[in-house]
């Protein structure tokens, strides 16, 4: 009985915080984004700020798992807004029917055209291969040539993370039905593959491996933060690929109307300027200041690859099992 | 050996613990199997990894075991200064939290860890520790600490008077292996592989990261996948069944091979003092082999966290006390639970299985089946820190129990005819007979508890919302906000309550002398 008293105990006391505030507004997103170090703290005091209510995160992993929450939940869910959901998780997102239109055309400054109607982007980045340039002055500018180099570089399992499913697609987009036989090329210089970004990231910065699967932006934060100028992404001719991140509003919210506030509130300056140095990832509109200092530094790579959310879904299984079949070898 | 009838409060306890953790397993797995929506469907791909997770799981139980039998024979007839100290920080690996034991390990193995190093400044070919190699290193990493303590409580448990009338007798090192340490080990092995296994069973990221890509997949990875990438719960109960099914076959396998104990009474005197010689320069070897084996990388931890210990922000303190929080939390239910079927094991042998099952089940399928269960009647992040308590209860239950049941056991066997025919009530039995034979193991189990609550990154995601972070979530955000020597200071942090706690409740509960 001691379970049950002291769990009790606790939802009571849980409960009695939560309802003492109202209106509220719940946006489930991913765990990196409210942390204290990332957007989640300045966008909160933010829109607290302006809206009069109560804004709440919940948190589930990553993108996939914020989808796979939602699916578990049904239309029971309590959120209002879901931030965090990508271009690769889009269409699966959309075929749940639990989304509402969001009934906005904003100005947007993405490499990309936007019309999804059910989706708004925040933020956005291009993939990239992430070096240190005392250890590797002349990183390979393509992915034939880090083929051909004796290099080791550390991804991300694409069925556990997005940046692992986002390399899936670059190489696809890039290379499509050659994708299988430049998977094979790669899998020698593949070290190990882990679970999700921060475990390959740490392998990297540990000096495990020559470079690491992130995105172009990454250098900007050791620079920044760190004032650490080494780190760099290379450049690859074949293009890079774009992660763009989303937010949509569930049709089943009793907070409409404070959920269609959040997403104008979430392409104002008070959230996107934020964007840059907590998500390290551009932002969604142009910024009135421009970028943060030190992000000029950073590679533009002149080709930018995405595949329409339909087609990069339909090719998911395909190009994991070119994937799995080259690198279980 | 029943004297008499079982008190019927604990009947009704055991009854009521053992309703807890079927409803958590099976429950868990039920409900996910619920909310599926057709699916499923066994792939070829799911054989290679059921392949992979039963060749790793066995290796590393194999090897943990192996190694921990010459370490724990050195460490229970040997005494020497400082012995405490080491056997409690040995056992630090196992209550590490896996991401900081993974770089530990890496510090010392990895592409520029200290051996490579060394080998490459000897004009040596670098190793690489990516691939089964290192999955098994670390699996053994992991589980040599636990390995080594319970075959410590099986030499612990052989009576003073064997040693004494061996030596009395002159048995040479074969004699006393053949005739005391064999059929004792005889008993502990199977369980202490048995536990090994089940842990390595469900071990994912461990697997993937040292294991090289996904020829490393393991089922607890597949039923990652099915779930979020696939999002097919159908598959997802299939696989966990898979799972399941391979750790309830190990634990049959422990049913019939464990031999049932044999009462060897003894009076709790002074063992004589072991053999000279070769036998000591042997035993040395093997506790400075693992000393160096476990210690280094923890060093290494040590070394790369604590410049960075005194400035962790604000948040990753507050987390440390919710952490501290869920911990005694989950002791308390932990110690209710195991004292229900530990006393009911005394009349029959239910208990044990129905602890170590709670090891079968993957901590994924357990997080989002309590989600599928709560989600209905309770916004479940309301839940986050009870439920993680509670599910930490249950996942240290088996190791609780692991040192619990034999020890309580033989106590019954040695003692309860002395005391029924002393004519003593139940009460002044387990006080004066029980306790003072059960609280070293009790200790150990709840400082066992309390750590590997501290340091587990288990159920609490699927709950999770802002303001209720544990330290070890706190770690891995610190680390996904590229912050490296911040997480490596709270590594320590973590390894150092971990630690505390540990070391804290055991000798709480286990009184001052307690070590093994």
């Amino acid at each position: 009985m001691r379970t049950l008293t002291f769990a009790a105990a606790f939802a009571g006391a849980f409960a009695l915080a939560a309802s003492a505030q109202s209106p509220q507004l719940r946006v489930l997103t991913y765990d990196s984004f409210v942390s204290d170090w990332g957007p989640g703290p300045a966008v909160e005091a933010a829109f607290e700020a302006e809206c009069g209510c109560d804004l709440v995160f919940e948190t589930a992993g990553d993108g996939a798992a914020l989808l796979a929450r939602l699916l578990l939940e049904g239309g029971r869910s309590e959120a209002d807004v879901v931030l965090g959901l990508d271009t690769s998780l889009t269409y699966a997102a959309t075929a749940t029917g639990l989304f509402a239109p969001h009934g906005r055309a904003p100005e947007l400054a993405l490499p990309v055209v936007w019309d999804d109607p059910l989706f708004l982007p925040y933020d956005w980045g291009w993939f990239a291969f992430v070096h240190d340039t005392t250890r590797l002055p002349e990183p390979p500018r393509s992915f034939e040539e880090l083929i051909a180099s004796d290099l080791s570089v550390v991804i991300q399992d694409p069925r556990s993370s997005t940046p692992g499913l986002g390399l899936l697609m670059w190489v696809r987009a890039a290379y499509g039905e050659r994708a299988g036989e430049i998977w094979r090329g790669l899998a020698p210089r593949i070290l190990t593959v882990t679970p999700g970004w921060s475990e390959a990231y740490g392998l990297f910065l540990e000096g495990e491996a020559d470079m690491v699967l992130s995105y172009t932006t990454s250098p900007a934060y050791h620079l920044i933060a760190e004032g650490d100028a080494t780190k760099a992404a290379a450049e690859f001719t074949e293009g890079h690929y774009l992660q763009v991140e989303v937010a949509g509003i569930l049709a089943a919210s009793d907070q409409p109307a404070l959920a269609a506030r959040f997403m104008d509130f979430m392409l104002s300056a008070d959230f996107q300027s934020v964007i840059p140095t907590t998500n390290w990832m551009y932002p969604a509109v142009t910024l009135d200041g421009g970028l943060p200092e030190g992000f000029e530094t950073l590679i533009q790579p002149a080709t930018s690859l995405l595949l329409p959310p339909d087609q990069a879904a339909a090719l998911r299984d395909v190009a994991l099992a070119e994937w799995r079949d080259a690198l279980a070898r | 050996m029943p004297w008499r009838v079982e008190p019927r409060g604990v009947s009704l306890a055991a009854a009521l613990v053992a309703a807890v953790l079927v409803a958590l397993n099976l429950g868990a797995l039920g409900a996910v199997l619920w909310r599926a929506e057709g699916g499923g469907g066994w792939h070829a791909a799911d054989w290679a990894a059921l392949r992979f997770t039963l060749m790793q799981a066995v290796l590393s139980a194999l090897a943990s075991v192996a190694l921990a039998v010459p370490v724990a024979r050195a460490l229970a007839r040997r005494r020497f200064t400082g012995r405490r100290v080491l056997i409690v920080l040995m056992g630090a690996p196992f209550i590490l939290p896996v991401l900081v034991a993974v770089a530990g390990m890496l510090a010392v193995f990895g592409r520029n860890g200290l051996l490579n190093e060394g080998l490459a400044a000897l004009g040596l070919p670098r190793l690489g520790i990516y691939g089964l190699q290192g999955v098994v290193l670390a699996h053994v990493f992991l589980n040599l600490p636990l390995a080594v303590r319970l075959l410590l409580q099986g030499w612990a448990r052989i009576p003073a008077e064997h040693q004494r009338l061996a030596a009395a007798l002159g048995f040479g090192a074969r004699a006393r292996w053949r005739h005391i340490e064999a059929p004792m080990l005889a008993q502990v092995v199977p369980g202490a592989l048995a536990v090994v296994f089940l842990i390595c069973l469900t071990s994912f990221a461990v697997a993937l990261t040292l294991g090289g890509g996904p020829a490393a997949t393991t089922l607890e990875l597949a039923i990652w996948q099915a779930f979020r990438f696939d999002f097919d719960l159908g598959r997802a109960a299939l696989l966990a069944a898979a799972q399941a099914t391979l750790g309830l076959a190990a634990l049959l396998v422990l049913a019939f091979v464990t031999r049932i104990e044999v009462a060897q009474t003894g009076l709790d005197r002074v063992a004589p003092p072991p053999a000279g010689g070769l036998a000591r320069g042997f035993d040395a070897l093997a506790i400075l082999g693992a000393a160096v084996f476990l210690l280094v990388p923890l060093g290494m931890v040590l070394a790369r966290g604590l410049p960075h210990l005194a400035g962790l922000p604000v948040p990753v303190w507050l987390a440390a006390g919710r952490s501290v929080l869920v911990a005694t939390l989950s002791v308390v239910l932990l110690a209710a639970m195991a004292a229900a079927l530990t006393l009911a094991a005394l009349r029959h042998r239910w208990p044990e299985a129905l602890g170590m099952a709670a090891l079968t089940a993957s901590p994924l399928v357990i997080g989002t089946g309590l989600f599928v269960l709560v989600n209905p009647w309770v916004a479940p992040v309301h839940l986050a820190l009870p439920i993680t308590a509670l599910v930490n209860a249950a996942m240290a239950l088996p190791f609780a129990l692991r040192a619990l049941i034999p020890a309580a056991r033989r106590a019954e066997a040695d003692y309860a005819r002395l005391s029924a025919s002393l004519g003593l009530s139940a009460w002044a039995h387990g006080r004066l007979v029980l306790w003072p034979r059960l609280r070293r193991p009790a200790g150990l189990a709840l400082g066992l508890g309390a750590a590997l609550s501290m340091g587990d990154l288990g159920v609490i995601v699927f709950f999770a919302q802002t303001g209720a972070e544990t330290l070890p979530m706190q770690m891995h955000a610190l680390m996904g906000a590229f912050r490296s020597d911040d997480a490596a200071g709270a590594a320590v942090l973590l390894m150092a309550l971990a630690l505390g706690a540990f070391v804290g409740l055991e000798r709480l509960i286990g009184g001052r002398d307690a070590e093994t």
